[in-house]
């Protein structure tokens, strides 16, 4: 540490500015290789719909039906299906195959005030009309008209199964389908209207309500009752065609277990409240720390800005590699720890290096053995804060994120749970407390040691010693 | 700031004792009275509230709720929406077995036509059914306890050398100690147990934890130190006085931040919040109080018990 130069104390503090200002501003110039990048700032940041308002459902098959993995397939797709036609796009949707469960969540649209949430979750929950169609005769609205409209070839329960396929087409080359298995009823109606239309050259257009999902053209006459789409599909795209297709065979229609939702006027001014809140409690923290440890204080000060705006850029997926979380009230609360933590650090330090001055060492021998001795304490103190935090996050968390995944044996007879609130609680004290380490611990260190090189600094009252004798 | 203290922790640890064992036998004894109110989250149920003009007569409002619902009770509430400054009835259904939407679409629907002319506005709904509520609440308890059982295995590992697992179980002795606290508060304000108290709990966990490590820190380094020259309970003492001015300026700052989101929300009306700073004010305090006063003693007379009769009176070194 004694290789710490004066300057580095300024270089620090510029780099915590400028990244302060560009996460709190966005979109930024100020990286040279950055520059032509968007970066999102905090205005980018997704509020959680206990703060900005928005509806939370889980939806379940009726009581006493059992639901195949298939099944759930289906009907997840009918719903997003549905909330693309209702406009709603920033949305969360999964499946929790164990307890048959769908959760939706999704905010508020700015600017939407006549936004209807139960005639919308009603809507979501209804089977969907699953139709194929004579020909692809569409008015500008998309819905059908003409001959499609009215000769209905099949309706959902003329279909068995629709599944996904990999095979060797005719020359040699291995491609992916839909294959449909009809019923009987089914297989009659399609052999009668695909022999006609296979002389036509016509096609067959499937809806899924007023959305048309596929328009293949007739290849051959059908008759057996298992037919096959085929063009250019990937193993996804042909496995969410098959999943739409399923949705129309669906045997129940889906109930919610739980849903809630809240008015955007009731998240407003809470988040109102937090940001003033936060702003005063801020400068109220940083005019304690100055007058309790003066110059290891100023420098907590500017490493707490470091670590806010570090923990902010995590949240609203600043760092271009990794997304960002949503932003809920217990996810405010984990950055509250998360900077009572960092001030801790501080504080810790601080004391250390004032204990050490009182031993009657030097300035510089002080400050090393301070930060050494602290350390310990720091570290363990932040680990157990790390383990909780990936605790809740798997506990909380979407079933496919990793932390989901490694902790299953504990979790595994429980679903996703409803209130996904607390899983941004572990996110942002797992980033707060790893920024902690960083800027608290790293970056504090290397500009206190860069400060006390300046002879004006190098009275040891300023750290809470006795005047030089 | 920065005064020297030199507190007898340890002899007065009888005292300590016996606050915290009143605290936690307030906190317990206060459910019985009070009652514990638990969120609809957790144990299912519909609340809906809607806000709207003029007035309305709340019991014939909730009359006609319950001839749309076809005969579930339902009780009402009225009051004042904060963000709109209008006038809400919240609706709450008797029966926990939850609404399904198309029913719950008809009543808003139904009600908004009946009464037209005050504008109905639904402003919230919250709807669980008794299942998933009692498994979010089980899912809750499994993870603190998982929480519990890493931590007591992070410290019993690198506390190994004064005791790790009894500095462990003690921690966690501690904690179950903060929160019975903050559960307390909870009921003692009346509010009810919901995924705030769920962030309150985790919040105050971590704090705790944290404040408990740094004394435990302080009692690993003076043991090697002065574990030849000093026995465990002037270690011990010597340990927490030397944190003190830690711990009490920790607290300060971070007593402080919650006091001022607590005031600035009820200046704002925000209860949301007010349910949730307030009670982890309140635990931060018990988690440095514990910290300091409880959990080391603690510590210190379960080790004395294990090492016989010696109470302390013997350098500790051999412990390592």
């Amino acid at each position: 540490m004694r290789k710490v130069k004066k300057p580095v104390f300024f270089i620090v503090l510029a780099l915590i500015l400028l990244f302060a200002a560009s996460v709190f501003i966005g979109f930024s110039t100020y990286y040279g290789d950055m520059t032509t990048v968007y970066i999102k700032g905090a205005e980018n940041i997704r509020f959680g719909i206990d703060i900005k308002g928005g509806v939370d459902v889980t939806f379940t098959p009726p009581e006493g039906v059992e639901a195949t993995d298939a099944n759930m397939d289906a009907a997840k797709e009918v719903i997003v299906q549905r909330m693309v036609n209702l406009g709603i796009t920033d949305y969360e949707c999964y499946i929790d195959y164990d307890n048959s469960r769908i959760i939706v969540r999704f905010p508020w649209k700015e600017g939407e005030a006549n936004f209807d949430p139960e005639a919308a979750v009603k809507e979501l929950g209804e089977t969907a009309e699953l139709t194929f169609r004579e020909g692809h005769e569409v008015d500008e609205l998309g819905a059908p008209t003409g001959i499609t409209a009215e000769n209905i070839i099949l309706v959902g329960s003329d279909i068995q199964e629709a599944y996904a396929a990999y095979r060797q087409d005719d020359s040699g080359a291995y491609i992916w389908s839909v294959s449909l298995e009809l019923t009987a009823s089914g297989t009659e109606k399609f052999a009668e209207a695909t022999t006609r239309l296979y002389q036509e050259n016509g096609v067959i257009s499937i809806w899924m309500d007023e959305t048309c999902i596929s328009y293949p053209s007739v290849n051959a006459a059908i008759t057996d009752g298992r037919a096959e789409i085929t063009g250019s599909f990937d193993a996804e795209s042909a496995k969410a065609l098959a999943d739409k297709i399923n949705s129309g065979a669906l045997p129940f229609k889906l109930v919610t277990a739980s849903f809630s939702t809240i008015s955007p006027s009731l998240g407003a001014g809470a988040l109102e409240a937090m940001i003033i809140a936060g702003i005063i409690a801020f400068a109220l923290i940083a005019i304690f720390m100055i007058a309790a440890y003066r110059l290891p204080g100023a420098v907590a000060v500017i490493a707490l800005v470091g670590q806010v705006a570090g923990t902010l850029a995590f949240v609203s997926g600043y760092f271009g590699f990794m997304n960002g979380s949503i932003l809920t009230i217990p996810g405010i609360a984990g950055i509250i720890l998360a900077v009572g933590m960092g001030v801790d650090a501080n504080i810790i330090t601080a004391e250390r290096i004032r204990e050490e001055l009182e031993k009657g060492k030097t300035l510089d021998g002080s400050i090393e053995t301070g930060f050494k001795t602290a350390f310990s304490a720091i570290l363990d103190g932040n680990v157990t804060m790390v383990l909780v935090a990936i605790i809740l996050m798997g506990a909380f968390g979407t079933p496919d994120s990793i932390f989901a995944k490694a902790l299953h044996f504990a979790f595994f007879m429980f679903g996703p749970s409803t209130a996904g609130t607390i899983y941004s609680f572990g996110f942002t004290l797992l980033s707060g407390v790893i920024l902690n380490l960083f800027f608290g611990v790293f970056c504090s260190r290397i500009m206190l040691a860069s400060l006390s090189k300046f002879k004006a600094l190098r009275d040891p009252r300023l750290y809470g010693g006795v005047k030089n004798a | 700031m920065h005064k020297k203290f030199n507190i007898d922790f340890i002899g007065h640890r009888k005292i300590y004792f016996i606050i915290s064992a009143v605290m936690v036998a307030v906190s317990i004894l206060a459910t019985f009275v009070l009652g514990a109110d638990l969120d609809i989250q957790f144990k299912g149920g519909t609340i809906i509230t809607y806000v709207y003009d003029g007035e309305i007569d709340g019991n014939a409002f909730a009359a006609d709720a319950k001839e749309i619902l076809g005969g579930t009770g339902v009780n009402y509430t009225t009051g004042v929406d904060f963000s709109t400054g209008k006038n809400n009835i919240q609706l709450s259904l008797i029966s926990t077995d939850g609404l399904s939407s198309d029913k719950q679409f008809e009543l808003t629907n139904s009600l908004s036509e009946k009464y037209a002319a005050n504008n109905l506005e639904l402003i919230e709904s919250s709807d669980v059914s008794p299942s998933s509520g009692k498994e979010f609440f089980l899912k809750c308890i499994v993870a603190v306890i998982l929480s519990s059982i890493v931590l007591i295995l992070y410290i019993a590992l690198r506390f190994r050398k004064i005791g790790g697992w009894l500095a462990g179980i003690c921690a966690i002795i501690a904690l179950l100690h903060d929160c019975t606290i903050v559960y307390g508060t909870f009921i003692v304000c009346g509010m009810s147990i919901n995924a705030n108290f769920m962030a309150v709990l985790l919040t105050i966990l971590g704090y705790s934890i944290n404040d408990t490590i740094v004394v435990y820190d302080r009692v690993r380094e003076n043991t090697r130190l002065y574990g030849k020259s000093k026995n465990r309970n002037e270690i011990v003492n010597l340990s927490i006085n030397q944190c003190l001015t830690r711990s009490l300026n920790t607290s300060i700052t971070t007593v402080m931040a919650m006091l001022t989101v607590t005031i600035v929300s009820a200046v704002c009306g925000v209860t949301s919040i007010i349910s949730f700073s307030l009670p982890v004010m309140i635990g931060m305090i018990a988690g440095t109080y514990s910290s300091v006063c409880f959990t080391t003693p603690l510590w210190a007379f379960f080790e004395d018990k294990k090492s016989g009769k010696q109470k302390g009176g013997k350098p500790v070194s051999n412990k390592a």
